[in-house]
C-alpha cells in the first residue's frame, strides 16, 4: 500500500474523529427518548469557547472541559424545557441551534484566525511500528484515541451492561421502565447532559485538533451531518462511527477527484455531502428499500434489512406521562 | 406560589425584557454601553425615511415566508426547508429576468409566478421525501437548503456569471423592466406590499374558514385521526408543503426583484430561519406574526448600524431574536413553571 494510501485513510480517520465524539453523545441521547437537536449550533459555540479557554490558558484540557460544559448546558435547557415544561424538544433545539451561532459569531468576534494550542499526535510505542496499521491507527492524534475508545465504550455500555439496558428500556418503554422503579426523568436528564457534554468535546475537538482554530460558522453544518448520521447509524454507535468515517472518505474521494478532473465544476463536489444525506437516510427509512429487500433471494433478506433498515428508539421525542 | 397581579399583566413582555438584558450583559462584557448601542440600533431603523423604509423592505418577504410557515404548521410539518425554498424563488424570478425579453406589465407578473412555481416545487421535494421516502422533513429542507446555496454559487459563478467575468458576488442587474417599481428611491416597492396583504389574508381566511384549514389542523393534532376521518394525510401534507413554498418563493422573488437587483450569493439572508421563530414567537396567533415580524426587523436593521458603528458584529440581532424566543419557549407560560396564576384559579371557580 502506498504511503500517500496510507496517508489519505488516516486523515480520514481523523477527520470523522469529532463526528464520531458528537454522533456517540447524540446517540446516548437519543437512546433514553430525548432529541437534542441543537448539535449544529452547541458544536459552534463550544468550539468557539474550547478554543478561547485553551488559547487564554494554553491549558488544552481547560479548553476541553468549558466545551463540554457548554454543551452540556446547552443539553440541559433542552431536558428541562421537554421534561419539565413539557415544551417541543423540537422547537427549543432549533432556536438554541440559531443562538449558539450567532453567540458564537459575537463572543469570538475577537478571537478568529489566531494560532492556539493544539492536540498533538502521540505515536503508541511498539504498535505505531506495525505496517499499515501502525501509521493508519497507532500514529495518531489523541482526539482519534479517544473517539474509537469512546465508540466502544458507549457501544458496550449500551448493549452490555445493566445501567445500559436500563438506559434503553427508558427510551423504548418508558412507561413499563416508570413501573419496574426506574426514575426515567432522572435517566433521561442524566444522558441528555452527558450526551450534551460530549457534543461540546466533539466541537473542541474541531477547533483544538483537527479544523484548528476559529472564524465564524467554523464548524457550521457539521452539528446537522452528525444528527443524521445517528440516524443511518440506527442508533447504535459503531455503526455511526463507521458511518462517520464513510462521510469522511466521500469527502476525501471528492477532492480526490476534484484534483483528477479540474473541469468539473467545483459545486459538483460541494453538492455531495447533502445529497449523500437525503440518499442515506432514503435507503434506511424508506419503504422502496423495503420492497427491494423483498425481492431478493429469502435467506438474504433478513440481513439485508439488518444492514439497510434501521429503527428508532420507541419513545424518542416523546414524554412520560406519569401514573 | 402565586405570582402577583401586576406582574402577571406584563408577563407576556416578559421574554423581550429579558433578552434586552442579556444582550445588555454581552454589551457590557465587550465595552459597550448598552444604552447608546440600543439608541444606535433605534435609529439604524428609525433615524431616516430611508432606514425605515428599508425596515419595511425586509420585513415584507419575512411576513411572506411567515405566512407560508403558518399552513405548514398547522399542519403539523417543521418546514426548515423554508430558507431554500426562498431561495429557489430567487432564481426563479431571476432566470424570468435574465431570460425572458418582454412588456414590464408582463415580466413582472411573469417574474413573480416563476419565483412561486421554484419555491413550490422546491418544497414539494420535501414534502415527498417525507411522504414517500421517510425523510424527516427536518433533514430533508435543511439538505435542500444548503443545495440551494450551492446552486446559487453555481449560477453566479456560471452560467449566469456577468460579462465581465464571474466574481462570486451576483449577477449582472437585472433589466429595468423587471424590477418592482420602488419608492422613493428606496428598496420598499408598495406593489409587494399589495401582494402581501392579499397573500396574508388568504392565508387567514384559508386557515379558519375553509375545509381545508380544517383538514390541515386535523392532520397537525393528530396524523391518524385525520387519516380515519378520511383526511389523505400525505397528500395533504405535500400540497400545505407547496403553498408555503410558493409563499417562500414570492418572498425571494421580492427580495432579488426590489431588495436587490440582481441575484446575490446569500440572497435570503436568513429570513427563512428568521420566519420560524416569528411564527414560533407568535403561537401561531395570526394577527401577531406580523408585529413580531416588524419587530424582528427593526431588529436586524438596528444591529446592522451598531456594526458599522461600532464595529460590534451584526449577530448581536439574531441573539435578541432567538432569546427572546428561548425565553418565551421557557418563562412564557407561568403555570408550565408552577406559579398559580389568576386565570387558573378562575377556573377552579
Amino acid at each position: 500500500m502506498s504511503d500517500e494510501l496510507i496517508g489519505i485513510i488516516a486523515s480520514i480517520l481523523l477527520q470523522a474523529s469529532p463526528l464520531i465524539i458528537a454522533v456517540c453523545g447524540e446517540t446516548l441521547t437519543e437512546r433514553v427518548g430525548v432529541v437534542n437537536l441543537s448539535l449544529d449550533g452547541s458544536m459552534l459555540l463550544s468550539a468557539m469557547t474550547g478554543f478561547i479557554a485553551a488559547y487564554k490558558t494554553g491549558n488544552l484540557a481547560f479548553g476541553f472541559l468549558m466545551a463540554a460544559a457548554v454543551g452540556a448546558f446547552f443539553a440541559l435547557i433542552v431536558a428541562l424545557a421537554s421534561i419539565r415544561l413539557r415544551q417541543s424538544q423540537v422547537a427549543v433545539g432549533f432556536v438554541l441551534t440559531l443562538l449558539g451561532d450567532d453567540l458564537s459569531a459575537f463572543l469570538g468576534q475577537n478571537f478568529t484566525r489566531l494560532p492556539g494550542p493544539t492536540v498533538q499526535k502521540l505515536a503508541i510505542p511498539g504498535l505505531a511500528d506495525i505496517p499499515i496499521l501502525g501509521p493508519i491507527l497507532f500514529q495518531q492524534n489523541l482526539i482519534v484515541y479517544f473517539a474509537i475508545l469512546l465508540t466502544f465504550a458507549t457501544w458496550w455500555w449500551l448493549f452490555k451492561s445493566r445501567p445500559g439496558l436500563r438506559l434503553r428500556s427508558v427510551g423504548e418503554r418508558p412507561e413499563a421502565a416508570f413501573a419496574r422503579g426506574v426514575d426515567v426523568n432522572r435517566v433521561r436528564y442524566l444522558y441528555t447532559l452527558i450526551g450534551g457534554g460530549l457534543v461540546g468535546v466533539a466541537g473542541a475537538a474541531y477547533s483544538l485538533g483537527v479544523k484548528i482554530g476559529w472564524s465564524e460558522g467554523h464548524t457550521r453544518g457539521l452539528g446537522w451531518i452528525a444528527l443524521a448520521i445517528v440516524i443511518f447509524g440506527g442508533w447504535s454507535p459503531i455503526r455511526g462511527a463507521l458511518g462517520a468515517i464513510l462521510f469522511g472518505a466521500t469527502k476525501a474521494l471528492a477532492t480526490v477527484l476534484q484534483r483528477t478532473f479540474p473541469e468539473v465544476s467545483v459545486v459538483a463536489f460541494n453538492a455531495l455531502p447533502w445529497l449523500l444525506m437525503i440518499l442515506v437516510l432514503l435507503v434506511v427509512s424508506s419503504d422502496i428499500t423495503d420492497r427491494l429487500i423483498a425481492l431478493s433471494p429469502r435467506p438474504m433478506q433478513r440481513p439485508l434489512r439488518r444492514l439497510l433498515k434501521v429503527s428508532p428508539p420507541k419513545a424518542l421525542g416523546t414524554e412520560l406521562v406519569e401514573g | 406560589m402565586r405570582i402577583p397581579p401586576q406582574l402577571e399583566r406584563i408577563w407576556p413582555s416578559m421574554p423581550v425584557i429579558g433578552a434586552l438584558l442579556f444582550t445588555s450583559v454581552l454589551l457590557l462584557l465587550f465595552g459597550a454601553s448598552p444604552l447608546e448601542s440600543y439608541a444606535a440600533m433605534w435609529e439604524g431603523a428609525f433615524g431616516t425615511q430611508a432606514k425605515l423604509l428599508s425596515v419595511i423592505a425586509f420585513w415584507i418577504p419575512l411576513v411572506f415566508s411567515s405566512a407560508g410557515l403558518l399552513l405548514t404548521f398547522k399542519a403539523g410539518l417543521w418546514n426548515i426547508g423554508i430558507e431554500g425554498q426562498i431561495i429557489l424563488g430567487s432564481i426563479g424570478a431571476s432566470w424570468v429576468a435574465l431570460n425572458v425579453d418582454a412588456p414590464s406589465y408582463l415580466l413582472i407578473p411573469l417574474a413573480i409566478l416563476a419565483s412561486m412555481i421554484a419555491g413550490a416545487l422546491w418544497a414539494a421535494l420535501t414534502g415527498l421525501l417525507k411522504t414517500r421516502g421517510g425523510v424527516h422533513e427536518i433533514f430533508g429542507g435543511l439538505a435542500l437548503n444548503n443545495l440551494a446555496i450551492i446552486l446559487t454559487n453555481f449560477l453566479i459563478s456560471g452560467p449566469w456569471q456577468p460579462p465581465e467575468g464571474g466574481t462570486f458576488r451576483g449577477t449582472q442587474p437585472f433589466q429595468d423592466g423587471v424590477l418592482l417599481p420602488r419608492f422613493a428611491d428606496s428598496r420598499f416597492s408598495p406593489l409587494s406590499l399589495v401582494l402581501l396583504v392579499v397573500a396574508y389574508g388568504l392565508v387567514v381566511l384559508a386557515l379558519r374558514n375553509t375545509f381545508w384549514g380544517l383538514k390541515l389542523k386535523a392532520l397537525g393534532q393528530n396524523a391518524r385521526s385525520a387519516f380515519l376521518l378520511g383526511v389523505s394525510s400525505n397528500r395533504e401534507a405535500v400540497i400545505a408543503m407547496m403553498f408555503c413554498g410558493a409563499l417562500a418563493g414570492l418572498g425571494g422573488g421580492v427580495r432579488v426583484l426590489s431588495w436587490f437587483d440582481s441575484l446575490r450569493q446569500s440572497i435570503s439572508g436568513g429570513i427563512g430561519y428568521l420566519s420560524l421563530l416569528v411564527v414560533m414567537l407568535a403561537q401561531f396567533r395570526l394577527l401577531w406574526v406580523p408585529l413580531i415580524a416588524l419587530f424582528f426587523s427593526v431588529v436586524l436593521n438596528g444591529s446592522i448600524t451598531l456594526q458599522l458603528r461600532t464595529q460590534l458584529h451584526s449577530s448581536l440581532g439574531g441573539i435578541l431574536t432567538g432569546i427572546t424566543v428561548l425565553f418565551m419557549l421557557l418563562f412564557g407560560d407561568a403555570k408550565r413553571l408552577g406559579f398559580n396564576t389568576l386565570s387558573e384559579e378562575d377556573d377552579d371557580e
